[in-house]
């Protein structure tokens, strides 16, 4: 494990027995179907409206693409026109690095506290708990983030952290909570949406009022002019930017954009994928100081943290190119099912499946690259069309090279999947296996079907039948009846009238 | 044309009515149909369950079997899609430059059943009579894999007798996704049983789709619940001529 690069959650157990935990909660279950299925209907409302939606996506992915291919000449750009602007840009290789930075940046203000952008750098490489170690206390702004931090919970959704509660949960929460950190829920708090989000505002208005040092994430770097951009829904973003003292702002590498023309592009997409708005309602964009206005001190600390292992990946690459909008978290019906916690990483869904493993190595994060049943629906709303199932596929590769590499003696699995392909790499061998597949199958089954399968079969008929496999299998039927011997029959086949497989249940027209 | 069958390891060994439906119907389409006794699988799980040096075998093997075929039809979405997609890739990676070209060159002449029937053939109407009520379920694969589209519902409309209810969420996923299913059982089941209330409330008493694996997991669901609702391969319902042919 690498332990410098943040990323997952220690200890958090594998994909499999992770979501086996989240589905039984019934609740869960509830909150996350609603809440996926309403803006996974808004986000298609607003980007069918644009009759040029397929060619901002493209334009999006080639944009990233090149971006990527030449990012140390764009890096380079915006620490120039960052420090001309008057900021200061700090080089971070991993999470240990970056939170040392961050922290002795606070520590030279002499705060003990800063108010907080919601931001997914931040999260990754667990800015949070360093700072606490520090004796330097967070404050989240964000609506969503508040309750995760209230809640002393972890973010289970890259857009809507807090997706897993639902308005009572929160109720409760803020009543109980709140009173510890600061100004406290008002008495009778009902669990209406705009008297929590009015509880929240009491709340975190004074943090921002009092702060003095502010840490943000970043959607995107223009680097012709060194502008950070962080795009928002409540306004507390914009309050962190421009209130405070000093503002450090923490960025992946990957989300540099060369020019303005470029980020009006993402600036289209991102809103519509995201929360299925036209436009969000915030947008702020600073470069570097401005004398008398904002921030007096602005530091910008770009963090590596496993970026430049995975682009040098040519097919995994393609990752970096995320703008973090959700789109493929709302349209996963994996996620929909377990919820973002499964994933046991700061990046859950499908992009976390495809992104986590390669930031951490595949060795740490070998469950979630099949953690998906490669149903493609990521890839069709993805903004910047990542294509998630072709990555997936690779990682799957790589999983088993290394199990492969690492182990002297082969998983049961390998040794299944050996066998096999001898099998299927031979038509006698295949036609044999059938037989006897034939045989037992039909030995086990009752009535045509076939209810319980023993050991790592027993997951899939504990909820399913399997049908009795025929008594001929197709090649074996066309040799009896169009091959050599069955030529002459093929004529006279008698007129098919009903569909001849059902599938399930007795078929008498194989038993023949 | 040369026409040749590719059935798949699976239909071959659990499902061959659906490779007899596919014969069925390009038979009486005026067509011949071969079926190579060299083929096996196309490698789609090895592939996909990350196993990518064994499946090159099978890669070779299709483009040796197949070479020398006008078309090679399969009535599976999933295979076709690795044939396209998987094929090349693992060519690249594994094979020689020889294997690249046969594989880029066998490709382009291998033809999802519907996609064969409407776009080389230009037919819809094959003759079929199936007095029932069905509900399509658009796989994955079909759906977004293959961009199969409406190729489906249009032979469908043609078959006479059939009532074509829809389907609820139909572009969801079943949850089977090959491995999927035995490596994320719950997650997989937990798909599974909201297709199967969606199957229930569609009242079709057929389930139709392009390919039989989910067919058979939605339909594993249903079988175990109790539902008389059964899976039936759309290469089976063209075939029907239930009450006399046309």
């Amino acid at each position: 494990m690498n332990e410098n690069r943040g990323v997952v959650w220690l200890g958090s157990p594998a994909f499999p027995d992770a979501a086996r935990r989240a589905l039984k909660d019934t609740q869960l279950r509830a909150n996350l179907k609603r809440a996926t299925g309403t803006i996974r209907d808004k986000r298609l409302a607003v980007a069918s409206e644009l009759d040029d939606w397929e060619a901002l996506r493209d334009a999006a992915a080639a944009i990233k693409k090149r971006t990527a291919r030449h990012l140390d000449r764009y890096l380079v750009q915006v620490e120039r026109s960052v420090t001309a602007a008057g900021g200061t840009v700090h080089w971070a290789s991993d999470a240990a690095e970056a939170n040392r930075i961050v922290t002795e940046l606070v520590r030279a203000t002499g705060e003990r506290e800063v108010v907080k952008v919601k931001s997914m750098a931040t999260q990754e490489i667990g800015l949070n708990e360093h700072l606490a170690g520090a004796g330097i206390t967070a404050y989240e702004t964000d609506l969503a983030e508040l309750i995760v931090q209230l809640g002393d919970d972890r973010p289970s959704h890259i857009l809507v952290p807090a997706i897993h509660r639902n308005r009572r949960e929160i109720r409760d929460l803020f009543a109980a909570t709140m009173a510890q950190w600061g100004q406290p829920a008002p008495d009778g708090l009902g669990d209406d949406p705009a008297e929590l989000a009015e509880a929240a505002r009491r709340h975190l208005r004074e943090k921002f009022l009092r702060a003095k040092v502010a840490v943000s994430g970043a959607n995107f770097a223009v680097a012709e002019t060194g502008t950070v951009v962080v795009v928002e829904s409540e306004g507390n973003g914009r309050m962190c930017v421009t209130l405070p003292e000093t503002l450090i702002t923490v960025m992946g590498i990957e989300k540099v954009v060369p020019t303005w023309t470029d980020l009006e592009v993402f600036l289209q997409l991102l809103p519509r994928s995201a929360t299925g708005e036209r436009m969000n309602p915030y947008t702020s964009t600073w470069t570097g100081r401005t004398e008398g206005d904002g921030p007096r001190d602005f530091h910008l600390v770009l963090l590596d943290n496993g970026r430049t292992d995975t682009l040098a990946d040519t097919v995994g690459r393609q990752a970096l190119a995320c703008i973090r909008c959700s789109a493929c978290l709302n349209v996963c019906p994996v996620f929909e099912r377990t919820g973002g916690h499964a994933y046991g990483s700061v990046y859950p869904g499908p992009i976390g499946a495809v992104l986590t493993p390669q930031l951490v190595g595949v060795e740490n994060a070998a469950s979630l690259p099949f953690a998906s049943t490669l149903c493609g629906a990521c890839y069709d709303a993805c903004p910047v069309k990542i294509d998630i199932p072709e990555v997936l596929t690779h990682l799957r590769a790589e999983v088993v090279e290394a199990g492969r590499s690492g182990k002297r003696l082969p998983t049961a699995e390998g040794v299944v999947m050996k066998a096999a392909a001898a099998v299927l790499d031979s038509p006698r061998l295949l036609a044999a296996a059938q037989k006897a597949a034939s045989l037992g199958g039909r030995a086990i089954a009752r009535g045509g079907r076939i209810g319980w399968l023993p050991g790592p079969l027993h997951g899939w008929s504990d909820t399913r039948d399997t049908p009795a496999p025929p008594a001929q299998s197709f090649r074996s039927w066309w040799r009896a009846n169009r091959g050599p011997e069955g030529k002459e029959r093929a004529g006279k086949e008698r007129a098919n009238t009903a569909p001849e497989s059902k599938q399930f249940g007795e078929n008498e027209g194989e038993d023949r | 044309m040369r026409i040749a069958l590719f059935i798949t390891c699976f239909n071959d060994t659990m499902f061959p009515g659906t490779g007899r439906a596919v014969v069925t119907v390009l038979e009486r389409l005026g067509h011949t149909v071969e079926f190579p006794q060299e083929q096996t699988c196309c490698g789609q799980m090895h592939f996909n369950t990350g196993y990518r040096p064994e499946a090159v075998p099978l890669v070779e093997r299709f483009a040796r079997t197949f070479a020398e075929y006008d078309a090679v039809v399969t009535p599976s979405p999933s295979c076709v899609g690795m044939i396209r997609d998987g094929h090349p890739v693992l060519a690249a990676q594994y094979g020689s430059p020889a294997l690249q070209r046969r594989t880029a060159e066998v490709a382009p002449r291998v033809h999802e059943f519907t996609e064969f029937l409407t776009d080389v053939l230009g037919v819809t109407d094959v003759g079929a009579r199936f007095p029932h009520k069905v509900a399509y379920h658009p796989t994955c694969h079909s759906l977004r894999g293959l961009r199969l589209g409406d190729r489906p519902h249009r032979l469908l409309r043609a078959v006479e007798g059939i009532e074509l209810v829809d389907l609820p969420a139909a572009d969801s996923c079943c949850g089977f996704g090959g491995t999927f299913a035995l490596k994320n059982a719950e997650t997989s089941g937990a798909m599974l049983a909201d297709k199967a209330r969606a199957v229930l409330d569609s009242g079709a008493e057929v389930l139709c789709a392009a390919d039989n694996s989910c067919l058979m997991h939605i339909g594993g669901g249903l079988s175990r619940q109790g539902s008389p609702v059964r899976g039936v391969h759309l290469a089976e319902i063209l075939a029907a001529v239930e009450g006399g042919a046309r």
